[in-house]
């Protein structure tokens, strides 16, 4: 432990209450050896060296490593494949942008039409429940398979007939089966106390909802919505199977004529830039979030 | 007789099995203020919630000047502008301002003009010592201030009726005086109330009539003086005996 060095005391004159007690001073930044400082992040640097390194050693001994890092980690075959690989990126980062405008847009209807009171407006509470059920029961890639396949080849008059456009509209329909469930859990998260004041202020059932619970709730799953949009980031990639030129059907176009894969490791480079600082941004409005609660349960 | 601005007849309320309102009858005149006390669950929030269709109740009527609050003549802005409620809780909207708090009625459901709801918005703060927290949002309140701001938000369609439950009850001691002054300078304006207490001084210094429920029932009904000092009904004695043994009164 360390004894900090105590700074000079200054009495405040102006304190009218102090009598002859001496209020101590705030307390100051401990000041710490340079011992103290450092040692513990040397500690921690050289524990992570130790332990990677001795994973890498054991990884780059065993004996089939050169032939691996050849076919995986081949600079001048990234080098190469990257131009392509990239702009399949972009598509991904495209698909992505649109399906999570959409599925964020979708997943609130479906949430207010799941909170329609009334016996007027049963089926479309119906519904939602019949869709959720469906579409969250369903993986996301034989979803993707059966729109991208399936509806093109049905050549339906006046509808798109892009595999992308059906294979996004099936990620689409899938995720917005979790976004709706997400938002009524935050409108129903919401106190009863608002809806009270809502209706007694006069406001209609709707206007309630726009104007008092709905920004409550959508504030409230935020944090989780970050999360679905890393994770929807990810599975744009699904779209690959059904001939999407994305980021990972360009590296597997690339592997099919080099029987190289370091093309794939370009891919995921390309994936952890785009998701991890998502991740942290998720994290940091998460921590937020926390804080907010906190200060608002005192 | 003038006809009441609030009349309660045979109100009676299930909550599933359980009875909480027992043939409730009540009369309050305008500018009449009256407060409701009685235990806890005996059913003053829910009497209180049956005035402005906050609960539904199973049979009787309650009245506002001469006509059912269910009539649809009175639609919905008509009630919620002539009856306003301050909850225990305050209830105030966490994502707006203070005076997005107090004219989103007047703007959304009553269509006043912004100008104009500005202005009463911010007389009104002015009134209650709160004008410099227009652009303050709730959480940056004390319960005291936030309480003043719930108030000013029931009171900016001008109602002629305020229903205040428990106002004071979830604020801390120092604060629970500042809320009081505006209650009892809303009787001097004329305002009709129908206060629930547990503040029984505070009762009996601003109510023109007292009634203590107990079982959803009103047991007794008497102007504070009678009744604080001699209580008629066992009920009522025992409860306030219970309140003397609390040193609340
Ligand atoms: N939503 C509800 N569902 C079922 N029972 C309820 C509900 N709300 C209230 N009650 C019951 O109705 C009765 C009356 O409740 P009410 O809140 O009106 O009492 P109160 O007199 O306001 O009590 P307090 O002083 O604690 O606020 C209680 O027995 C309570 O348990
Ligand atoms: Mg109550």
């Amino acid at each position: 432990m360390t004894t900090g060095t105590v700074p000079e005391t200054k009495t405040t004159a102006a304190d009218p209450d102090m009598g002859s007690r001496r209020t101590p001073p705030p307390p100051r930044k401990k000041t710490l050896t340079a011992t103290e400082r450092y040692v513990p992040s040397v500690i921690s640097i050289a524990m992570v060296l130790i332990v990677f390194g001795l994973v890498a050693q054991v990884v780059t001994s065993a004996e089939q490593w050169p032939r691996i890092a050849r076919q995986f980690f081949d600079l001048g075959a990234m080098a190469t494949a990257f131009p392509n690989v990239l702009r399949g990126f972009w598509i991904n980062v495209q698909v992505w942008a649109v399906c999570l405008f959409s599925i964020m847009v979708w997943g609130l209807v479906l949430a207010l039409m799941r909170s329609l009171t009334g016996p007027w407006f049963a089926p479309l509470r119906v519904f939602v429940v019949l869709y959720v059920d469906l579409f969250r029961g369903l993986p996301v890639l034989l979803l993707v398979l059966i729109f991208g396949f399936g509806i093109p080849a049905l050549n339906l008059p006046g509808l798109p007939n892009s595999a992308l456009f059906w294979g996004a509209t099936a990620m689409v329909l899938s995720y917005s089966a979790y976004t709706s469930e997400i938002y009524r859990s935050g409108i129903e998260a919401v106190h009863d106390g608002q809806r009270a004041a809502a209706k007694a202020l006069g406001l209609s059932q709707w206007q309630a909802m726009l104007y008092a619970i709905l920004p409550q709730a959508i504030r409230n799953v935020i944090p989780v919505h970050l999360n679905l949009a890393v994770a929807l980031q990810k599975d744009v990639a699904l779209l690959s199977v059904i001939g999407v030129r994305d980021a990972v059907r360009e590296a597997q176009i690339y592997t099919g004529m080099t029987f190289n894969y370091s093309s794939l490791i370009a891919a995921a480079l390309l994936f952890l830039v785009a998701t991890i600082p998502m991740a942290r941004l998720t994290d940091y409005i998460a921590k937020k979030d926390r804080q907010r609660r906190l200060m608002g349960a005192l | 007789m003038t006809t009441p601005r609030i009349s309660i007849e045979g109100l009676t309320k299930y909550y599933g099995e359980v009875l909480v309102l027992d043939d409730v009858n009540l009369a309050v005149a305008p500018h009449e203020v009256v407060c409701l006390i009685g235990a806890s669950g005996s059913g003053k929030s829910t009497l209180l919630r049956c005035i402005n269709l906050l609960s539904e109740f199973d049979y009787g009527t309650i009245s506002l000047d001469g006509v059912s609050v269910e009539d649809p003549i009175w639609g919905r802005n008509g009630l919620y502008r002539r009856v306003g409620i301050v909850f225990q809780a305050y209830n105030l909207f966490p994502h707006l301002s203070v005076i997005q708090n107090i004219t989103l009625a007047p703007l959304k459901v009553h269509k006043t003009a912004k100008q104009e709801a500005l202005a009463t918005a911010r007389e009104l703060l002015a009134a209650f010592g709160m004008a410099e927290f227009e652009n303050a949002y709730p959480e940056q309140l004390s319960g005291g201030q936030q309480q003043r701001v719930a108030i000013v938000r029931a009171l900016a369609t001008r109602p002629e009726v305020l229903l205040l439950d428990e106002v004071t009850a979830a604020l801390d001691p120092e604060l629970v005086g500042e809320v009081l002054a505006i209650i009892r300078r809303l009787k001097t304006e004329g305002m009709t109330m129908i206060i629930v207490t547990h503040e029984m001084g505070f009762a009996r210094d601003v109510a023109d009539r007292v009634c203590f429920l107990a079982d959803g029932r009103i047991m007794e009904e008497a102007r504070p003086e009678a009744l604080f000092s001699a209580p008629q009904h066992p009920r009522t004695q025992k409860f306030l005996q219970r309140i003397i043994e609390a040193g609340r009164l």
